[in-house]
């Protein structure tokens, strides 16, 4: 029988709190309050404390989705990368690069904020980079 | 030799006759609670700051019912041990209490009238403390003062559920704090006084707090919690002689039925 608590940040929203996640026999039972923690000092929200309760979750994504006849087809990450890059590209053709959005989230990292809006501005050649907290 | 050498000196020892030792655990600036194994390294261990272990203790041992295991264990940790046994959520006879008195510090800071374990295994105990806060607000407030205090206060609550989530006697699988009759799933202001009179009675108001602060620790938005259970325990101990965790032969009072006079 193994029980360790492993610290680390919450995913929910950009604010950053620490908190425990419960460990036993390596499957996360729970969430306890990180200590002392710069951010969250102890304490936590309600979307904290069910910060891993998605980890396990059936609904979770396994492979990507195309959406064929309607219809959300299992598909492989070549296909799908190629199909989101190739209808950007003919909507940057026929409607200018300006007619793309992008939304960034506070659920992402800043690092994984910055890429997306290099890919915005250098790649899709649109300054229209928001968050999608303005939708 | 400190006080945490001795401990981790005890706890090596107890660890040749049990499954594992439930402790804190310090990595880098972050404690919290830890399985350990006979051989492990128990410099990390540490007693501070407080956590709800006898909520770890329940947590593996419905998960592994067959384990002997050891708990460094506060005053109210050991008390909420023998409450969850008091209601049948644990098996004492699989539990180690390997006892730990607070300092005075933190029985000032807890207003602990009992800041000790039934015996303690390495420092010296220190002298319970009056909870002066629960004396003055019996005393010096009205009843609709009372009233208004406790709307202004549960008017900042933000429905986190820590306080429950937290408490090492919060135990029911099917929890009436998410029943949508009494607390309106989906809408953030729990209803005053519903939710919090729920908590506070199903904890508290049964016989079933310690007094261990965890709840007000863990509240995002100050909320005095433990002065309402308090004040909930002083009724408990006036109405039914009973006291949290005081022994495990005792039956709490809502398994009692008395007649009416009686």
């Amino acid at each position: 029988m193994e029980y360790k608590n492993i610290l680390t940040t919450c995913v929910y929203c950009g604010t950053g709190c620490g908190l425990n996640l419960q460990v036993l026999d390596d499957r996360i039972v729970g969430v306890l309050p990180a200590k002392g923690h710069p951010v969250s000092d102890g304490r936590l929200c309600v979307k904290g404390w069910n910060a891993a309760s998605f980890v396990y979750s059936p609904e979770r994504l396994t492979t990507p989705l195309v959406r064929r006849d309607g219809r959300l087809m299992e598909a492989s990450w070549d296909e799908a990368l190629s199909l989101v890059a190739g209808k950007l590209g003919a909507i940057q053709a026929e409607s200018g690069p300006r007619s793309i959005g992008v939304f960034a989230s506070a659920k992402c990292t800043n690092e994984e904020n910055y890429v997306l809006q290099k890919l915005a501005r250098a790649v899709l050649k649109t300054n229209n980079v928001d968050h999608c907290a303005r939708l | 030799m400190s006080i945490l050498d001795d401990l981790r000196r005890t706890v090596a020892n107890e660890l040749e006759s049990l499954d594992g030792v439930v402790a804190l655990r310090q990595d880098g600036l972050n404690v919290a609670p830890y399985l350990y194994h006979q051989g492990d390294d128990l410099a990390v261990l540490v007693i501070t700051p407080r956590f709800p272990l006898a909520q770890t203790v329940d947590l593996l041992l419905d998960a592994h019912p067959e384990a002997h295991l050891g708990i460094v264990a506060l005053g109210c940790d050991e008390r909420a041990l023998k409450e969850l046994a008091n209601w049948h959520q644990v098996d004492l006879a699989r539990v180690r209490v390997i006892g730990v008195p607070c300092t005075g510090e933190q029985a000032v800071e807890c207003r602990c009238g009992e800041p000790y374990p039934s015996t303690i295994v390495v420092g010296e105990q220190v002298k319970g403390v009056e909870d002066r806060v629960l004396a003055e607000f019996l005393t010096t407030h009205t009843q609709e003062e009372r009233l208004a205090f406790w709307r202004a206060q549960f008017a900042k609550c933000i429905k986190c559920y820590g306080c429950r989530d937290i408490c090492p006697l919060c135990f029911c699988n099917t929890c009436a704090l998410e029943e949508d009759h009494w607390v309106g799933r989906g809408r953030v202001e729990p209803p005053f006084p519903t939710y919090h009179l729920i908590k506070a009675m199903h904890t508290a108001g049964s016989g079933k707090c310690t007094q261990c602060g965890e709840c007000e620790r863990v509240c995002p938005a100050y909320i005095p919690l433990t002065l309402l259970y308090a004040l909930l325990r002083h009724d408990v101990k006036r109405l039914f002689g009973y006291e949290t965790g005081a022994s495990v032969t005792d039956k709490p009072p809502v398994f009692r039925f008395e007649a009416a006079g009686s």
